[in-house]
């Protein structure tokens, strides 16, 4: 779960973790009533995505009517998919230097891992590609997170020696919050040194492990249903699926056998339309769900379903099929590739219903390419 | 007895009186797995499927010698599942559930660690070793003995291979499915380790994916240092487009991390057979074990 970076800036403020003034605008009238309360104010697109500045999301005001004519124009855009409904209005800060912190998962030490570097308000990835001496880490214990002399020891390493005394407290807190709202990541960028020598967050980022919501139930993050409408139905339909750019709508149970099957497709010619992985276990029913999902999608010419069974049942399967193929009239072409637990019955129940299942999965691909070229017109 | 589990191996199932538990730990019996004991808190003193159940694990490990254990409680609960059974002596942990938050994995794998346990997981099928035992949901009937080694980070995957081995008539010593999370237990480079020292296997196969760096690292430190053994490698993912992720919460590209070429190019290099389609797998897998394939997938 993402959030939107006035809604990552309370949660910095109430951690003590300092960040400007501002308020939130739905209309450029409330924007222009902020900055007659604030003064002179950044007015920010609020969209779960980077690259916000270079879209023109972001622009400086100095007075209320200034504040009016630019909220004006980003309200209402269209930036990577997502129209901006509201702008952060926040008092502009004279800064001087950029830094960056932040903390997300490393896989390889299999621990979380906090990042500094004093050369902030890029992307962090390009930082660490072209600067990599620039940036200083530190792996804390899982169990009592990092102690005040390892954070010190950080601020050393990035050469930020002079900040120390108040950078390790901020560094503790940010910790602290990471674990409270079991956060991937969680990221000030840039860490902004102002003219006073003050250190305020000028900007947020924070996204939330999703396996974890069971303990944030109170929590609401950005709204992405604007993303892909396939991609939102799908999250309502608890489908696991991805969007592709491809014509061949793919289902599949296990995220590895589903990723071999669009390598499938495309090493026979053509291109999936999605990932979609209906899991271990699935009923009929989520067969029958997932199928209605692709159907919704205009740009699938062919489905190819592949299922190998293990938990997941080859007449449970089968049955889904039927039913949606029935209940919603498909006549795309469709292939299915059955095998392992109940495999003798769901081909049965398939080839009674006049639907040929296929064994090989390579061979179950190459025919789905070949029948929707056919369709298409 | 190949790698990890054999028949003798004294199995405990935490969780067993679950719905999935339960159905799993008759499976695993029936394949002939010794299922000693299971352990419900709340539950011990009764006994299901002809096993005695015990509120603690330690309980289970102090009346029946368990040594190893499958794990099917639920993701909240998982990772203290995890850490009872490394507290309590379980020298081998294989956890199948999916969906445990990252933070408690992160404490859990320090903790496990510590304890100088191995761990098998999280979110993976587990691990069979054929004719003998397997703890966890691989499929009974595909599995058939023999001398290829197979570890991967997809389950069905796993299937796949391990069905077309055998109906190629090429048996498997241990397939071991590592999971698909990004915080695991055992890592490729660990598994390989434990193959590459195991006189009942003759060659593996390694069912790598995108994200990550495991199967780089594998390749680095141990299959290119002199392995011994034919190794046929296989990525799922190639057409994978970077920024989304896959299904498991560990199959993403990000950056120039984690990209099947890179994958590809590693293994390569190290001097492993990689190849395109399990079909491929499964014939170099026949033909470096000196059975000729006979399998025509198609």
């Amino acid at each position: 779960m993402k959030f939107l970076e006035y809604q990552v800036k309370e949660r910095f403020k109430a951690s003590g973790i300092p960040v400007p003034d501002g308020r939130l605008a739905r209309t450029a009238d409330e924007a222009a009533l902020a900055a007659g309360a604030l003064g002179p104010i950044a007015v920010k697109a609020q969209v779960p995505v980077g690259g916000r500045g270079k879209a023109g999301g972001i622009k400086l005001a100095k007075t209320a009517a200034d504040a009016k004519r630019v909220a004006g124009e980003i309200l209402g855009m269209t930036i990577k998919g997502y129209t901006v409904r509201e702008v952060w209005c926040e008092t502009a800060q004279e800064i001087t230097r950029e830094l960056y912190l932040g903390l997300t998962l490393d896989r390889d030490a299999r621990k979380p891992v906090l990042i500094l570097s004093a050369q902030g308000g890029m992307e962090i990835e390009e930082v660490a590609e072209t600067h990599p001496e620039a940036i200083a880490k530190l792996h804390p214990d899982p169990w009592r997170g990092p102690l005040p002399f390892e954070v010190r020891d950080l601020i050393f390493r990035a050469g930020l020696g002079p900040l120390q005394a108040q950078l390790t407290p901020l560094i503790v807190k940010l910790y602290s919050l990471a674990r409270a709202y079991d956060a991937l990541t969680i990221e000030i960028n840039p860490l902004a040194l102002t003219r006073d020598g003050g250190l305020v967050a000028a900007d947020g980022k924070l996204e939330i492990d999703e396996n974890a919501l069971f303990r944030h139930k109170d929590l609401h993050g950005a709204d992405e249903s604007d993303e892909d409408p396939m991609e939102a139905e799908a999250r309502r339909r608890k489908l696991t699926y991805v969007r592709l750019d491809g014509s061949i709508g793919v289902i599949g149970n296990g995220a590895g056998l589903v990723m071999n099957t669009l390598d499938l497709v495309q090493r026979e010619g053509g291109r999936a339309a999605n990932f979609l992985d209906i899991g271990g276990g699935a009923k009929a029913e989520v067969v029958h769900s997932a199928l209605e999902l692709l159907a919704m999608d205009p740009n699938v010419k062919g489905i190819l379903i592949n299922i190998f069974g293990g938990i997941t049942r080859g007449d449970e399967v089968a049955h889904g099929i039927i039913d949606a193929t029935r209940d919603l009239n498909l006549t795309l072409p469709m292939v299915v590739r059955m095998t392992g637990t109940r495999e003798e019955e769901g081909r049965r129940l398939l080839q009674e219903a006049g639907i040929t299942p296929e064994v090989s999965a390579t061979a179950a691909a190459g025919r789905i390419v070949q029948l929707s070229r056919g369709s298409t017109p | 007895m190949s790698i990890l589990l054999s028949r003798q191996s004294r199995v405990l199932v935490q969780g067993l009186t679950g719905r999935e538990g339960s159905f799993h730990t008759e499976q695993m019996k029936a394949y002939g797995t010794n299922v000693v004991a299971g352990v419900s808190p709340g539950k011990g003193g009764t006994t299901q499927l002809g096993v005695p159940i015990f509120d603690t694990v330690a309980d289970a490990k102090r009346e029946t010698r368990a040594e190893v254990s499958g794990i099917f409680v639920p993701a909240p609960f998982a990772a203290d599942a995890i850490m009872e059974a490394a507290a309590s002596g379980i020298g081998l942990i294989v956890c199948i559930t999916e969906g445990i938050p990252l933070y408690d994995m992160v404490r859990a794998r320090a903790f496990v660690e510590d304890a100088g346990v191995k761990l098998i997981g999280p979110n993976c099928p587990g691990l069979v070793t054929a004719g003998e035992a397997k703890v966890g949901i691989i499929p009974n009937h595909i599995s058939s003995a023999g001398s290829v080694g197979i570890v991967s980070r997809s389950g069905t995957l796993t299937y796949e291979v391990i069905q077309g081995l055998s109906q190629a008539g090429v048996g498997q010593s241990t397939s071991v499915g590592i999971g698909g999370d990004p915080i695991l237990g055992l890592s490729f480079t660990e598994v390989l380790r434990l193959f590459k020292d195991d006189p009942a296997t003759g060659a593996v196969v390694m069912i790598g994916e995108i994200g990550g760096s495991d199967e780089e690292a594998a390749a680095e430190t141990v299959i290119g240092r002199g392995f011994g053994k034919p190794l046929i490698g296989f990525i799922s993912g190639r057409t994978a487009p970077p920024g989304k992720r896959m299904g498991h919460a560990g199959a993403i590209i990000s950056g120039n991390t984690g990209t099947a070429a890179s994958k590809v190019e590693a293994l390569k290099r190290a001097g492993a057979r990689v190849c395109d389609t399990i079909e491929e797998v499964v014939a170099a897998a026949a033909a470096a074990v000196g059975q000729p394939s006979s399998a025509t997938h198609r």
